[in-house]
């Protein structure tokens, strides 16, 4: 199974439907890594309006994919968690550490682009 | 056929065992549920919190245990309730510290930990029974009514 990844100007832009193996999001993170240095993108937004479970696993995943972009000098953004998902998440007592997260594609985008021009001025 | 006819609904009343031996029966864990406790009226978000639930042990029975295990899910149909029961069940190392394993960020195998304790706070009850050695067997439960 892959998960497409579409650019958009300096922002790569890709969302996750399904249920992914292990495997799978192994997949994802080196798609997603490669495409950033191939189009030495700013940005990834990651959209997630799709899931309706965000356990430990998929925790583990968005938080390792966000920490690699960065890495790589992206910044990254988790876009369109329910509000029922995030309210799981907090339940649980877990947080999406290290993330920037965003209600919807359209904020995802500003908050992306904020974080990408104080990263340009900033440190 | 034990099932009850409730507002022209069939109700599931047997207990539904899955097998969790290969990691795409975890998916099936979470679709299980997701329609059974749909079927039993609970609300989205606690059919989120129940989904998430199931889907922490079923990925303890994959990664912690050597042969995985079976989830149980159970319908409590009662006269003044309604919930759903999780028995995650594995012949597999058992849990040598159960108090160590409820911590938040404890893990043993690459996790995140939280996983147990996430259990416990989005579920009604929750017990641990585990032998080293011989395995362990986790039960959860939401009911709709719950003070
Ligand atoms: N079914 C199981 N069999 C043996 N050990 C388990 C089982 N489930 C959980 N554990 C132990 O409890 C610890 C905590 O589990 P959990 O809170 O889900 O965190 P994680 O799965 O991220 O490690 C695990 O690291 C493991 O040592
Ligand atoms: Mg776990």
């Amino acid at each position: 199974m892959k998960i497409p990844v579409l650019r958009l100007k300096n922002i790569l832009l890709t969302s996750i439907q399904v249920d992914l193996t292990d495997e799978d999001a192994l997949n994802f993170q080196e798609d997603l890594l490669k495409a950033v240095q191939i189009n030495d993108a700013d940005g990834v937004i990651i959209d997630i309006t799709a899931l309706d479970v965000v356990d430990s696993f998929l925790a583990r995943v968005l938080n390792e994919t966000a920490v690699m972009a960065k890495i790589l000098g992206a910044e990254a953004v988790i876009s369109g968690m329910q509000p029922d998902v995030a309210l799981t998440l907090v339940e649980m007592g877990r947080e999406l550490i290290g993330v920037s997260t965003a209600i919807n594609l359209d904020h995802g985008m500003e908050k992306l682009q904020a974080l990408i021009s104080k990263r340009a001025g900033g440190v | 056929m034990n099932r009850v006819e409730k507002s022209g609904m069939e109700i599931q009343q047997e207990p539904i065992i899955i097998r969790v031996t290969e990691e795409y029966h975890i998916p099936k864990t979470r679709h299980s549920v997701k329609f059974l406790a749909e079927t039993l009226g609970f609300k989205q978000i606690i059919v989120f919190y129940i989904m998430t639930s199931v889907s922490e042990l079923a990925y303890n029975l994959f990664f912690h245990t050597d042969k995985g295990g079976t989830i149980t899910l159970v319908p409590l149909i009662r006269e003044d309730n309604v919930g759903i029961e999780v028995i995650a069940q594995d012949e597999g190392p058992g849990i040598d510290d159960i108090d160590l394993a409820m911590t938040d960020g404890f893990t043993t195998n690459r996790g995140l930990g939280g996983g147990l304790p996430g259990v416990k706070r989005l579920m009604d009850e929750f017990e641990i029974q585990s032998e080293p050695g011989l395995g362990s067997r986790i039960t959860a439960r939401k009911w709709k009514i719950w003070q």
